[in-house]
């Protein structure tokens, strides 16, 4: 069974269809691109697969269990974790703060344990600081552990987003557009730091990218949607010639 | 050895100040005055978990601080009072000092229980909207309380000094004062200890960013709860020191001047800084009690100069003109307060050498 499993996914917003019929299986160790123009439901897709929204129809299933009805955070705690379009960071609170609250899910301690701090509580504190430092050290943010994000530069902020989401120890990684708002170069080095990640952490990803160069480097499979429906599937050099994506993204020549 | 000079400093200061009060080197305004300033503490720091650090705006406060009260005190006449509406005293008076930390527990529970009134609508209303169901339940409670005729309706409720004089009979030793101290001290560190954990870092998470809270792993639900459940406890355990040091109750006393007190305080000291709340909360004790003595100054300063007609005085309820004044100040020039989002130790790193706050 697939790692990831979506069968007949649809979503209205009142009279808007975002979604419609979508299907995907996402296996372990895959690398799978999702793209689209403005507005063709990719974040939609990835709200839902988080459990951010509940879908209006269609089953989702992770690591063999339906995640309907379940809330994001348990749907995180079964392996999954995401970036954000718009950088979403915890800006009051210190880069190593960050990834340490990414664990918050399995602490394993309770409020009592806090409150008197018990054996428990400062053995799960321990452990959780010495993954938080090395995730730090792995993604060379060391130097910034006890800066605020609001206070770095966007690349570090996606840098620090990538590290906390990785935090998690996810089996899956949904990045939604990690390289926009990058220049050229930014967007080579992310390119070279998203495929290192693939290959160190040995999990699958999934990402929403519109800049070519990184989705037909990175990704061995993609999807294409477009008003809420998938209209290809295939690796890059099949999507880059599919007529379908060509009219979807430059128009069918008629006006 | 750093880790625990501030608890020593602390723990000095603590028994100085009862040592002074039981040698009676302290009259009976001051350590009023001080006692107040503890519950001002408590009160101020625990709002403080709910509008400084997880960023919602509870305007009801005030309420949970009257749920612990009125419970104290109603236990505090059952266990150690005969009267004709709670019937005779249930326990001996001797056992009064070992009962009492238990009421003030009981009063804590029943107010956070009171919290789960603001907790639940949280889930899915935030902001203006929550605010406005804080106040709606800051009224509620207080409604609740002066319909209830036998505990003393919109009357009021008295009786508690005779615990404080059982407790006396045992051991003539200023036993509010050190119960105060005890409370304060205690909220603070459960406080601290909650949101230096990573497990309380949920809350400012919630704060900052709460989309990235939920879909990051954290049970936002259960956060909220802890926070307002928390926040309302140690309100509750304000109150029932409250009702204990005063000896007399009375649901007005709990209404939305004093939760707008207790937002002066939190924002005055800076939101999501502990150690604001202290300095604030004292500072503002002392201005109050300040005002006690200014107002009249200034009243017969103003007649003395002939700005005010001779028939118009200046009086006590001026208080509530200058204190809200002092909020609208405060937020047009230092929105972020004196402390503003930082620590102690975070304004004067060098304090650091000496302690670190934990």
């Amino acid at each position: 069974m697939a790692l990831l499993e979506v069968q007949n996914l649809t979503q209205r917003f009142g009279g808007l269809q975002a979604l419609t019929d979508f299907n995907i299986a996402i296996e372990d160790r895959e690398f799978v691109g999702l793209i689209g123009p403005n507005g063709a439901g990719k974040t939609t897709v990835f709200n839902l697969v988080s459990g951010f929204y509940t879908p209006t129809e269609g089953a989702i299933t992770f690591g063999g269990i339906p995640t309907r009805g379940l809330k994001p955070n348990m749907v995180t705690a079964l392996g999954l974790a995401r970036t954000f379009q718009n950088i979403r960071l915890w800006d009051n609170m210190s880069v190593l703060d960050n990834i340490r609250l990414a664990q918050h899910f399995r602490l394993g301690y309770s409020l009592w344990d806090a409150l008197l701090r018990t054996r428990r509580h400062c053995a799960a504190e321990a452990g959780v600081d010495k993954a938080s430092r090395e995730m730090l050290d792995l993604m060379e943010l060391k130097l910034y552990a006890d800066e605020f994000p609001k206070n770095l530069p966007y690349g570090l902020q996606r840098r620090v987003e990538l590290a906390r989401a990785l935090a998690v120890r996810p089996k899956l990684l949904l990045l939604d557009e990690p390289a926009a708002g990058l220049n050229s170069a930014d967007v080579d080095g992310l390119i070279r730091l998203v495929g290192w990640i693939y290959s160190e952490f040995n999990i699958s990803i999934w990402m929403i990218e519109h800049q070519m160069k990184v989705v037909m480097t990175l990704c061995r499979r993609i999807l294409v949607l477009n008003f809420g429906r998938i209209i290809a599937e295939g690796n890059p050099g099949q999507i880059q010639a599919d007529p379908e994506v060509i009219r979807a993204y430059l128009g069918d020549g008629t006006l | 050895m750093r880790r625990y000079t501030l608890n020593i400093i602390l723990a000095l200061a603590c028994i100085g100040l009862v040592l002074a009060a039981s040698y009676d080197k302290l009259d009976s305004y001051v350590l009023t005055v001080l006692m107040s300033m503890g519950i001002s503490i408590i009160f101020a720091s625990s709002l403080n978990l709910v509008n400084g650090y997880m960023g919602e705006f509870s305007c009801g406060h005030g309420g949970f601080m009257c749920v612990g009260a009125y419970v104290g005190s109603v236990l505090s006449l059952i266990c150690f009072s005969s009267n004709k509406m709670l019937g005779a005293a249930l326990l001996p008076p001797t056992l009064a000092p070992w009962v009492f930390p238990f009421i003030l527990l009981a009063s804590g529970l029943a107010a956070a229980f009171f919290g789960l009134l603001v907790a639940l609508p949280s889930f899915r209303t935030r902001g203006d909207y929550l605010a406005i169901i804080t106040i709606a339940a800051n009224y509620i409670i207080i409604s609740l309380v002066e319909n209830i005729d036998i505990i003393g309706g919109s009357r009021g409720l008295s009786g508690m000094k005779r615990t404080m004089n059982a407790m006396r009979d045992v051991a003539d030793i200023p036993w509010m004062l050190i119960w105060v101290i005890i409370g304060t001290l205690v909220s603070l560190m459960l406080l601290r200890r909650l949101v230096s954990s990573t497990y309380g870092k949920g809350v400012p998470a919630i704060a900052q960013n709460e989309v990235a809270a939920e879909i990051m792993g954290v049970n936002t639900d259960r956060m909220k709860i802890v926070a307002f459940m928390l926040s309302s406890a140690l309100a509750g355990v304000a109150g029932a020191l409250y009702a204990h040091v005063f000896g007399y109750v009375n649901a007005q006393a709990f209404n939305i001047l004093k939760s707008t007190e207790g937002m002066v305080m939190v924002y005055l000291g800076g939101m999501g800084s502990l150690s604001g709340s202290v300095l604030a909360a004292i500072l503002f004790t002392l201005l109050v009690e300040g005002l006690r003595f200014g107002i009249p100054a200034l009243d017969s300063l103003l007649h003395t100069v002939n700005v005010l007609p001779a028939d118009f005085t200046l009086s006590q309820i001026w208080k509530w003109v200058l204190i809200p004044l002092m909020l609208i100040l405060l937020m047009q020039f230092r929105p972020e307060g004196i402390m503003g989002n930082r620590e102690l130790s975070g304004v004067f790193p060098r304090l650091r050498r000496w302690f670190t706050f934990r």
